[in-house]
C-alpha cells in the first residue's frame, strides 16, 4: 500500500466512522483488511483501496468500516478492572459463597476474547485461594466472527504485547510460528456464546459479576438504561457490576451505586433490589415496562 | 526526568524509539552496542534501557549479564526490543535479568505498555 493510498483509507475512515488513524497503524490496517480484501477476491490492500476508490461498492465500504471499527481488545485493558477483580470482586466472592464455592462471570462485550482471557489469567494467578471453587466465565458477543476467534484463544505478536507481562506470555501462551496461544486449561474455562444484547438474555441465568465494557458506548441513551435495567434483574444482591473507563450509571439507572472511591465499580442498590415492587416502579418512570 | 539508554546497533531503529521515549518524558543516550553502553553505565546509570539482542562488539545478553555484575547494576529497568521473537530467547534474556520484552517489529502502542508494566511511566 502507498502512502497516499493509506490517506485514502485514513481520510475514508474520519468520513465514514469518525475513528482517527494515525500514521503507525499500517500494521493494524493490514491485519484487519486483508481479510476483507480476500473475501471480496482481492488480492491486495492496493487493489482494497483501489476497488474503494472506483465507488460504487457499498458492500465493500461498510465492510471495511466495520473491520476497523471493531473495538480494540488488549489484555488487561485499563488495568483498574483487573486490579478490582483481584482485590475485591474476589475476596468478597470467597467469603460470600464460601458455601456454595461457586462463582459466575459474565462478560457481556468479549469480543476476541482478551477480556475473559484476563479474568481466567487472574484467577490461575490465585490458584492457592480458588483451589476447590468452580467459577464458570461466560462470553458473548455480537460477532460470531470474533467469538471464533476468542475460542481459538490465537493471537498475534502485536496483541500479545499490549497489556500483558512478558512473563505472563511465557506461563500462559504456547508460540506457534509468530502466533500465540493461550494453554488449554485456560480455554477450557471459558464458555463462549452469540448474543446481542438488545436482545433479551435472562435465559443465561445468575451472574455474580458482569463486565459490560466499552460497549453502552455505542447505544442511545434509552437502550443503554435497558440494558442495564436487565442486567440489574440477573444479579445477586452482592453482585458487580464493571463498565468501561468512560461510561457511568449515573444519570441512567438508581438499580446501580458506584462503589465508593472504586471508578468503573458498581453494585446494587440494596433497596432496588431487595423487593421487585420498586424496581418496577422505577423502570416505569423510565418509560419502560 | 527520567534517562532512558537506547542500545541498538541499527541509527534508524535508535531514531524511532528516540522520538517515542522522549515523547513519553525520557531523556535519552544512545550506544551502538553492548560495549559502549556497558561504558556508558560506568558513567551514569541511566532509569531504563531499551536494549537489542544482535549487535556487534557485545551483544545484549553478555551487555546485561555484565551490567547486572556492575556496582549499581541492578538498578537500571532493562527492557529488550529485539527480533529473537521465540520462547527460548525471552526465557533466557529474563534469567539473565531483563524486565520486560519487546518483540520487533514495535509501535508506540507496544512501547508505552511495557513501560507501564514495569512502572517507568
Amino acid at each position: 500500500m502507498t502512502p497516499t493510498e493509506y490517506d485514502f483509507l485514513k481520510r475514508f475512515l474520519k468520513e465514514r466512522s469518525g475513528l482517527m488513524l494515525s500514521d503507525d497503524k499500517q500494521y493494524l490496517v493490514e491485519s484487519r483488511l486483508v481479510p476483507v480484501a480476500r473475501k471480496n477476491g482481492i488480492d491486495t490492500l492496493s487493489g482494497l483501496v483501489q476497488a474503494m476508490q472506483r465507488g460504487g461498492n457499498a458492500v465493500l465500504s461498510n465492510a471495511v468500516v466495520e473491520a476497523m471499527t471493531t473495538n480494540e481488545s488488549f489484555f488487561f485493558r485499563d488495568k483498574t478492572p483487573f486490579e478490582h477483580f483481584n482485590n475485591i470482586m474476589l475476596p468478597a466472592m470467597l467469603e460470600k459463597r464460601a458455601s456454595s464455592r461457586s462463582v459466575k462471570i459474565w462478560c457481556a462485550a468479549a469480543s476476541t476474547g482478551q477480556e475473559p482471557y484476563s479474568i481466567g489469567i487472574c484467577l490461575k494467578e490465585a490458584a492457592h485461594k480458588v483451589a476447590g471453587w468452580r467459577f464458570r466465565i461466560l462470553g458473548t458477543d455480537l460477532s460470531s466472527e470474533v467469538l471464533e476467534k476468542a475460542k481459538a484463544g490465537i493471537y498475534s505478536q502485536f496483541e500479545v504485547q499490549r497489556g500483558l507481562p512478558i512473563q505472563m506470555l511465557l506461563k500462559y501462551f504456547a508460540q506457534q510460528g509468530d502466533l500465540w496461544q493461550i494453554n488449554p486449561d485456560l480455554r477450557a474455562m471459558i464458555e463462549w456464546r452469540k448474543l446481542n444484547l438488545l436482545e433479551n438474555f435472562s435465559h443465561l441465568g445468575e451472574f455474580d459479576i458482569v463486565f459490560c465494557r466499552n460497549v453502552l458506548i455505542y447505544f442511545d441513551q434509552q437502550t443503554k438504561i435497558d440494558i442495564l435495567q436487565r442486567i440489574a434483574k440477573m444479579m445477586p444482591e452482592d453482585g458487580f457490576l464493571v463498565l468501561g473507563a468512560a461510561e457511568t450509571v449515573v444519570g441512567l439507572t438508581d438499580a446501580f451505586q458506584p462503589v465508593p472511591g472504586q471508578r468503573g465499580l458498581y453494585q446494587l442498590k440494596q433497596a432496588a433490589s431487595a423487593t421487585a415492587a420498586p424496581r418496577l416502579a422505577m423502570a416505569s418512570s423510565f418509560g419502560l415496562k | 526526568m527520567k534517562q532512558c539508554l537506547v542500545v541498538d546497533d541499527s541509527s534508524v531503529i535508535r531514531k524511532v524509539a528516540r522520538r517515542i521515549l522522549e515523547d513519553l518524558q525520557f531523556q535519552i543516550t544512545e550506544a551502538e552496542d553492548g560495549q559502549q553502553a556497558l561504558d556508558a553505565c560506568r558513567k551514569a546509570m541511566p532509569d531504563a534501557i531499551l536494549l537489542d539482542w544482535n549487535m556487534p562488539v557485545m551483544d545484549g545478553l553478555e551487555f546485561l549479564t555484565s551490567l547486572r555484575r556492575e556496582p549499581g547494576g541492578e538498578k537500571p529497568i532493562v527492557v529488550f526490543c529485539t527480533t529473537e521473537n521465540d520462547v527460548a530467547h525471552i526465557a533466557r534474556a529474563i534469567r539473565a535479568g531483563a524486565n520486560e520484552y519487546i518483540m520487533k517489529p514495535f509501535d508506540r502502542e507496544i512501547v508505552e505498555a511495557k513501560f507501564q508494566e514495569v512502572g517507568l511511566i
